[in-house]
């Protein structure tokens, strides 16, 4: 999909300071060595499934499907996951690559602290330092995962530049890996920033629709119709889309952050209402006013609060292979309480984003139609947030 | 020889950093004729951007300053046309890749010519990424520069080869800022550097007193200073270009 530099179509690209050149250009070829060294993909699967839990299930949601009446449902649960996230996959792949490059410390920038935790535990597991820059705003959103990281050992850096939120833990982590390069990993979180980034995280990701593909085979005998999944930077999405990227009749539907409405400000749909830019390493789309500055984007879910998008899911709207819907907070809410109703099973807001989409097509598709939903994440870390926004206050 | 290039000729140069518009256009304007007269041989004209990753907390407070006063970057260029009625020495932009692409790469670079500005930094792109921007900054008569750092090594000959103007030297690893110290080796940098173009080099990163700068200029073409420009800024806001000027000159005295 991308070539030599990077690019998937226009997007992707290395805009970096020079200081990091070097750093990137060393990652790639120990990628392009790794990614192939038997020993190296043994290790990684071992981590997955012994320590991780891969693979995760494909649940056929019946009552889900009985209720909406239209396709049937599958949810494929990367919230059962270890750390109850879809972020274990890349971490554990990117802290396995950074031992071998000889480093000992992973930073790295998190959202709604899915991330941080992830590799606050990869690093714990590892014997690594780690050091998380989080948003000010976020670390008050998400508490209980601020005390998650620290617990594993991992130091908590609140960033309060900006609007404190996704995008500046995502710049100050650079700021920090351009300060110390030598013994430091940049353990990115999505399939965004400079190559080789995107490529190694969608690479790490898309054990998802390798194993949505396998055990699609084995329940129904063939594809499904459409996969969907929430997208933020876009590294769940990618994992689920890659294998069926080549299968032109799934449909491939990422659901952005429409906070409270695309016609508004308040909102973090990048593809439905940014335009190309470049950011945080690479060429894609971004929220940003007439002049280039990057929005002040929001969403009800940190984690899909980030004013841009993986360069490759910029290249699948432009090609057209992939469709990107908004989602709104209002529906996202109705959604993760939907969910936790209907199959006992409470979805990171996030993820609640594919499944209210999921909600609003299903009906009228026909009974014999499949589709995936992605459940990148479980969805305790929410209840506190979401008891709020229902103006219910909980002490976590 | 280009002007940028000109500017090193009388010793060595000194380029201070200034961000438009904080807090607003007329103390900018106040402090650029400031430099100029008190003996900038160039000044690097900063276009606030929301998020300049390369920067630490001092140039990050000037960008949020400067946004929050309402700058844009036409009203930066109506500026600098004002400010060409008589300010002779080279400017230049120093902003990030998205105020230029988004603008329109184009756009910008023939306001550029239009307005008078000599040159353009963009510490978001490497070498790698410049055929975005160097065929349009070639087609208008602006010179794009190049960053060589710490831990350029093996790039330092490619980068070098085929940099225009000057040579940004990156003094040490990390984001712009005051420094106590640098510890780079730079006069092997700076020698390397040599062997393969005749391009001056200006050291900037952590410099903020007479003795650094006499220190770096010592082993290098010049100077950049930037936060220890905007500390006054911080401290002094409109009554800032005084204190600059004085500054200016206790610089560029001790880079003889």
């Amino acid at each position: 999909m991308s070539n030599e530099k990077g690019r998937f179509g226009a997007h992707g690209g290395q805009y970096i300071p020079e200081t990091l050149m070097n750093a990137v250009i060393e990652l790639e070829k120990a990628y392009d060595h790794f990614k192939d060294d038997p020993e190296f993909r043994q290790e990684l699967s071992t981590l997955f499934n012994e320590y991780a839990g891969r693979p995760s299930r494909l649940y056929y949601a019946e009552k889900m499907t009985k209720d909406l009446g239209g396709a049937k449902i599958y949810l494929k649960r990367e919230d059962l996951n270890h750390t109850g996230s879809h972020k274990i996959n890349n971490v554990l792949g990117q802290a396995l690559l950074a031992k071998k490059m000889g480093k000992t410390r992973l930073i790295a920038e998190t959202g709604a602290g899915q991330h941080g935790v992830a590799t606050a535990t990869a690093a714990a597991l590892m014997g690594m330092e780690c050091v998380v820059f989080m948003g000010e705003e976020d670390t008050k959103r998400q508490a209980l995962n601020v005390y998650r990281m620290r617990l594993l050992g991992s130091e908590v850096i609140p960033v309060k530049s900006g609007t404190a939120t996704l995008k500046d833990a995502v710049s100050e982590a650079m700021r920090e890996w351009t300060s110390r390069i030598s013994d430091t990993h940049y353990c990115l979180g999505s399939v965004m920033g400079p190559h080789p980034f995107p490529t190694i995280v969608r690479d790490f990701q898309a054990v998802i629709s390798s194993e949505i593909k396998q055990q699609m085979k084995e329940k129904e005998g063939r594809l499904p119709d459409a996969v969907i999944a929430c997208v933020g930077g876009g590294s769940n999405a990618m994992g689920s889309f890659y294998h069926f990227i080549e299968d032109k009749e799934v449909q491939l539907i990422g659901c952005e952050a429409a906070g409270r409405g695309i016609d508004g400000f308040e909102t973090a749909a990048t593809i439905n209402t940014g335009r190309p830019g470049i950011f945080h390493g690479m060429k894609s789309y971004f929220c940003q006013d007439e002049y280039g500055q990057i929005a002040p984007v929001y969403s009800i879910s940190a984690g899909l609060d980030y004013p841009g998008i993986g360069p490759e899911h910029a290249w699948l709207h432009d090609t057209g292979r992939a469709q990107y819907v908004p989602v709104t907070d209002d529906e996202a809410v109705d959604a993760f309480e939907y969910l936790s109703r209907t199959e006992g099973i409470i979805p990171a807001i996030e993820s609640a984003h594919a499944v209210a989409h999921a909600v609003k097509i299903a009906p009228a598709m026909d009974k014999d139609k499949l589709i995936v939903i992605t459940i990148s994440g479980r969805g305790d870390k929410d209840c506190a947030a979401i008891a709020r926004y229902r103006g219910e206050d909980i002490h976590e | 020889m280009s002007r940028i290039a000109e500017a090193f000729k009388d010793g060595k140069a000194f380029i201070p950093f200034i961000t438009c518009g904080d807090p607003d256009i007329e103390t900018t304007k106040a402090a650029v004729r400031a430099m100029a007269e008190n003996g900038a041989d160039m000044i690097e004209l900063g276009i606030p951007f929301s998020d300049p990753t390369a920067e630490g907390p001092v140039i990050q407070g000037a960008n949020v300053r400067a946004l929050s006063g309402g700058i844009t970057t036409d009203r930066v260029f109506d500026m600098v046309r004002e400010l060409r009625k008589d300010v002779r020495i080279p400017l230049l932009f120093m902003t990030y890749a998205n105020v230029v692409y988004s603008y329109g790469t184009e756009k910008f670079l023939s306001n550029c010519r239009d307005s008078g500005i000599d040159g353009l930094i963009l510490p978001d792109v490497p070498f790698e990424e410049k055929e975005d921007f160097a065929p349009i900054c070639d087609k208008y008569g602006v010179e794009l520069i190049s960053f060589i750092a710490p831990t350029s090594e093996n790039r330092i000959a490619m980068i070098a080869r085929e940099a225009k103007g000057f040579i940004y030297v990156v003094s040490s690893l990390g984001v712009t800022g005051v420094r106590s110290e640098i510890k780079t080796d730079l006069a092997s940098i700076v020698e390397l550097i040599k062997q393969n173009t005749d391009v001056p080099c200006a050291i900037g990163f952590g410099i903020s007193t007479p003795e650094q700068a006499a220190k770096m200029g010592s082993i290098s073409d010049g100077v950049i200073i930037g936060s220890a420009i905007i500390r006054y800024l911080e401290k002094y806001g409109k009554d800032a270009p005084g204190h600059i000027g004085e500054y200016v000159k206790s610089i560029k005295d001790a880079l003889g």
